[in-house]
């Protein structure tokens, strides 16, 4: 009986000038999540979007679902114009609802319809009740409202919410560029990035063979669980083998982990700068292990002058899990191979590494070179969203 | 990069091009049900009778002894369940070793929590079980013992005449040999050595994957695993796999053939490869039996304070492929039951890889082998 979808965008709407900037993403973002499906006709309304199913309305709903921007949505009925159809109808979305108690709220939006909205609130809630077994009217906490919207082109009746992800529409902040290791922190700060709007390409370090080609499909899977939240994701992939053995050879082992970060913050701003990115991303988390002590990032920072953002800087690792679960990467990020980060680790690492240290350190490295060699030989892979993911749930 | 060199023949093994050829056409032309009642029907039955006499051969079996499986694991699963199933009257005790495949191991674990018991075996540095412990532990109510004639992981060979002798003599216990990385390596006579049951497969031979078979000495009843339409006599149900069973018939059949020269070719290959790389390389030990014992083909070698891992992906890098412990388990953390069982340190432990040779192993492969060993070893050493 549903033929339309009321899609409800909170926060764009708040936006000024550029708010038809924001609707005309979301809307391209939404077409994206539905291809394949049958064209559905999308109107854009005063915050809202009005969609005509044509298809499975659960397979639509579960789409958008993953389409950041998106605050709710409701399965809807159109019905004509007219008290008696509306009625009937309005009689059929409550039935459809679970629940003992109601409400009606009307809009009117249509001036031209001859009853006012407190009007028409008191007429179908009579028909209602009249119509209905055991249900009763409850003004102030209702187990559901049936919502009566009178427009132009005809009655739009609803009552279910389906939750959608929030946020804001991916690529109307801009791109970001994730760096991800194949633990379980850096694809949900990929997430998050996501859900604030940035596209994102996302960088590898890759030590074969000291790490698997294994480590490497698991990164891509990773991506590809990313991907499906937005568009399109590019994933660069750069080798890292020389350098780690360059750092080993090189310098103290308790500088070890700063001087590869580093070296990986350093690879990043340059691969940031092709890739158009205005901001690196990670998954660090303050205190998880020694390199994310604030010291320790505040030396590893200095490399950069990009601005670095750490959306999980102040999760608990269980906080982490939990949306890493929710959005089907946490299976993945546990796959047992070994990541770059985890060579070479040494007993003692430096969890106040002072900087003029590290400086002096790092003099032992060919740096402008082993930064040459890296960026000429990058790979880069592009990963299309696949429709067979989890859906989200507002976070 | 010169061309592979492929060194993990026990994980599996390179498919000949005659056992393609003759699972090309069961699968375009011969591709009929060996159930069906007309010609077709009767040509895939009959390209399946061959092939079941050509894997019994290999083991001096009857073909009525032969029932195929998907492989190594489900015969050995079956052995464990179906047997059990048959005899738990009699008792519900099970010898096997503590080196045994997972698909004993895990069936083991399995019935102890239906009930049964079961002993598992210590093995000494060679990586063998003692008699006496065999003779120790049988009991009235041993209804099983279940003993692999080779390890994947070491190459340990275990005395299956002298075990089938005792068994027999002080028990009236069943003895299964899981024979999977044995069979085309080395000869066991099931009717002269006494065996009741042994699992085989297909794809350590050069044959293909999916396939293999339990020989079940003829009169001894043991109950089905797979039930349904009663192929293979009623005890293996399941539309047979005949691409894969023909192609196990003809890798069985080039097994057999000048089966003693080219098992003293692999004997050849791994005793040089073993001393050269004592030699050449430090601190490089032999885990198991000594080279000139113990199977053919299987070497476990342990260069201590390197990641086997690591290892594995540098020789990768030159062509030379080989397994760290068991391909089984190599991508799962822990250590192996195996290597566990010979009480090796953990440095030895992380630091051991297989190398397993097939018959397609040459000795030219042997020098280029220890060379890559030698600079991907001494490379991860100097980091």
């Amino acid at each position: 009986m549903y033929t339309t979808l009321l899609v409800r965008y909170g926060e764009i709407s708040l936006k000024g000038n550029n708010r038809p900037y924001f609707e005309d993403k979301l809307l391209e973002n939404m077409r994206y999540a539905l291809a394949g499906l049958k064209t559905h006709k999308m109107r854009k309304t005063y915050g809202r979007i009005f969609i005509e199913i044509e298809d499975d309305l659960n397979e639509v709903s579960q789409r958008l679902q993953n389409v950041f921007g998106i605050i709710s949505m409701s399965p809807t009925v159109t019905t004509t114009l007219d008290m008696d159809a509306i009625s009937k109808t309005a009689l059929k979305v409550l039935l459809d609802t679970p629940g003992k108690t109601f409400k009606v709220r009307t809009q009117r939006p249509n001036k031209k319809f001859p009853l006012k909205s407190p009007e028409i609130n008191k007429q179908l809630g009579a028909y209602l009740l009249t119509n209905s077994q055991n249900q009763s009217v409850d003004v102030h906490n209702p187990d559901r409202v049936i919502n009566v919207e009178i427009r132009n082109e005809g009655a739009y009746i609803y009552s279910r919410t389906i939750p959608g992800c929030g946020g804001l529409p991916v690529g109307v902040t801009g791109r970001g560029l994730l760096l991800i290791s194949g633990g379980i922190d850096s694809p949900v700060a990929g997430y998050m990035g996501l859900k604030r709007g940035l596209e994102l390409t996302g960088l590898h370090f890759y030590s074969f063979p000291f790490t698997s080609e294994r480590s490497k499909e698991k990164v891509i899977d990773l991506c590809q669980a990313l991907a499906n939240y937005s568009n399109s994701f590019r994933l660069v992939i750069a080798p890292f083998t020389e350098i780690q053995k360059s750092i080993r050879q090189h310098c103290p082992e308790e500088f070890y982990v700063t001087i590869m970060r580093r070296m990986m913050f350093r690879i990043a701003q340059l691969v940031a700068e092709k890739e158009k990115a205005l901001a690196l991303l990670t998954g660090e988390n303050l205190g998880q292990v020694a390199s994310q002590t604030l010291q320790s990032m505040s030396v590893i920072n200095k490399v950069v002058d990009i601005p670095v953002l750490r959306p999980l800087v102040a999760w608990d690792k269980s906080e982490i899990v939990e949306v890493a679960r929710r959005i089907g990467t946490f299976d993945i990020s546990i796959r047992p191979y070994d990541d770059c980060c985890t060579l070479f680790v040494p007993k003692h690492p430096a969890t106040k590494p002072p900087l003029k240290l590290v400086e002096k350190a790092e003099k032992a490295l060919e740096i402008e070179t082993l930064l040459k060699d890296c960026l000429e030989n990058l790979e880069i892979l592009t990963l299309k969203a696949r429709r067979q993911f989890t859906s989200c749930v507002s976070f | 990069m010169g061309p592979i060199i492929y060194l993990d023949n026990s994980a599996t093994t390179a498919v000949l091009p005659e056992v393609v050829k003759a699972m090309t056409k069961m699968l375009e032309i011969n591709y009929g049900n060996p159930s069906s009642l007309h010609g077709l029907g009767l040509k895939a039955e009959k390209a399946l009778n061959e092939a079941r006499y050509q894997v019994a051969k290999l083991i001096d079996a009857d073909t009525s002894e032969i029932y195929f499986t998907s492989g190594g694991t489900e015969a050995n699963n079956w052995v464990l369940y179906g047997l059990t199933k048959a005899r738990q009257r009699q008792g519900k005790h099970i010898i096997t070793t503590s080196i045994e495949h997972s698909s004993v191991l895990a069936a083991c674990k399995r019935l102890e929590t239906e009930g049964f018991e079961v002993t598992y075996l210590p093995v000494n540095s060679d990586g063998v079980i003692s008699l006496k412990d065999v003779e120790s532990s049988l009991r009235k109510e041993t209804i099983l013992v279940s003993i692999m004639s080779v390890n994947n992981e070491m190459g340990s060979q275990q005395p299956i005449a002298e075990i089938a002798d005792l068994v027999h003599k002080k028990s009236k216990a069943v003895l299964h040999v899981d024979h999977v990385q044995g069979y085309g390596k080395i000869p066991l006579n099931c009717h002269r050595e006494n065996i009741d049951l042994m699992s085989i497969s297909s794809h350590k031979i050069h044959g293909p994957k999916g396939t293999g078979a339990l020989y079940v000495r003829k009169g001894l009843h043991i109950e089905p695993f797979m039930v349904g339409g009663n192929q293979e006599n009623g005890k293996r149900s399941g539309t047979e796999n005949t691409a894969g069973i023909v192609g196990f018939g003809v890798a069985a059949k080039l097994a057999g053939n000048n089966f003693e020269e080219r098992v003293a070719k692999m004997r050849e290959f791994k005793v040089t490869l073993a001393h050269q790389l004592i030699n050449d390389i430090p601190n490089t030990y032999i885990n198991g039996p000594e080279p000139e014992k113990g199977a053919p083909h299987i070497l476990s070698v342990s260069f201590p304070g390197i990641r086997a891992e690591i290892l594995i992906h540098m020789l990768e890098q030159k062509g030379v492929y080989v397994s760290t412990g068991s391909a089984c388990h190599s991508r799962f953390e822990g250590a192996s039951h195996v290597l566990k069982a010979l009480k090796l340190s953990p440095e030895h432990l992380e630091g051991t890889i297989r190398i397993s040779l097939g018959a397609l192993n040459t000795q030219e492969q042997i020098e280029p082998t220890v060379a890559a060993l030698k600079e991907c070893v001494s490379e991860l050493r100097a980091l």
